[in-house]
């Protein structure tokens, strides 16, 4: 009972903030928004055992990668976006009417998994940072060690793209 | 009772939010914005699959999944800044050019 009151309030403050994401008109209430959709999925993690992940979340990308489009955001003082002409009208209904489409479809399709009345399985998995560490650096170590050289380019690359040019080159 | 269909549905339907802002935004960093929204949602999806199958690799892939992300923005916030600084607009409707 109170796991399902727990839920619904998140989720449906996560499609609000989400719905506010992609409707508000100033960018910076939009990166504040997802933040608050970020929050609301680092809630529903925890109330799927996986607190490690949940840190993540939290530290990771509402606290890394959102600060980064905050900053640029600054950086590049945007305003607010203009209202659509006449001819995007119609194509912003068009995609909002797509994109609604697709997910009645997808939610139709994910209706028939999950036969389980409940989530309580015998063996919970074990979200702690002890199983994922142990997971992590024995059957998933090819990864972890490429992860290092993906983040080797993307920084090679910011720096290569975000570089000031001199006049003459 | 909360069973894993719930979960999906609210992935599946933030992830539908996220679409619909990548095909109505017309600002270069509101769609990456809205592609880390789908990101999010996809997490979701594996964390709750990670719950009902009793395996923690789905949270391990989401590990794997912020961490992309993250080498993912870094890059296109790089283009974005260049695109405002060369070309002085962050209007995908005028970035059409493969050179300029």
């Amino acid at each position: 009972m109170t796991e399902a009151v727990f839920f619904y309030t998140f989720a449906a403050l996560m499609l609000a903030a989400a719905i506010v994401v992609v409707r508000h008109r100033q960018p910076m209430y939009s990166v504040l928004a997802l933040l608050v959709v970020m929050c609301c999925l680092a809630c529903l993690f925890i109330m799927l055992d996986a607190y490690f992940v949940a840190a993540l979340q939290v530290l990771l990308y509402a606290g890394a990668v959102l600060v980064l489009f905050l900053f640029v955001i600054m950086l590049l003082n945007l305003e607010p976006e203009a209202l659509a002409r006449v001819r995007l009208f119609t194509l912003r209904t068009t995609g909002t009417c797509v994109a609604a489409a697709l997910s009645v479809l997808l939610v139709h399709v994910l209706q028939g998994s999950g036969g389980e009345p409940s989530l309580a399985m015998l063996r919970p998995p074990n979200g702690t940072v002890e199983s994922i560490g142990r997971e992590l650096f024995t059957t998933y170590l090819l990864p972890f060690e490429l992860t290092s050289f993906l983040i080797l380019a993307a920084i090679i690359g910011a720096v290569a793209l975000a570089k000031h040019q001199k006049p003459g080159e | 009772m909360i069973t894993l269909t719930h979960y999906l549905i609210a992935s599946a339907l933030l992830f539908g939010i996220g679409l619909a802002g990548i095909m109505t935004r017309r600002n270069v960093l509101m769609i990456l914005l809205c592609i880390e929204m789908m990101f999010n949602a996809a997490n979701l999806a594996f964390v709750a699959y990670a719950r009902a199958a009793g395996d923690v690799g789905g949270q391990i892939v989401v590990f794997f999944i912020i961490t992309v992300a993250a080498a993912e923005v870094t890059v296109g916030l790089a283009i974005a800044i260049l695109l405002a600084r060369q070309l002085r607009t962050l209007n995908v409707d005028e970035v059409d050019a493969l050179k300029w």
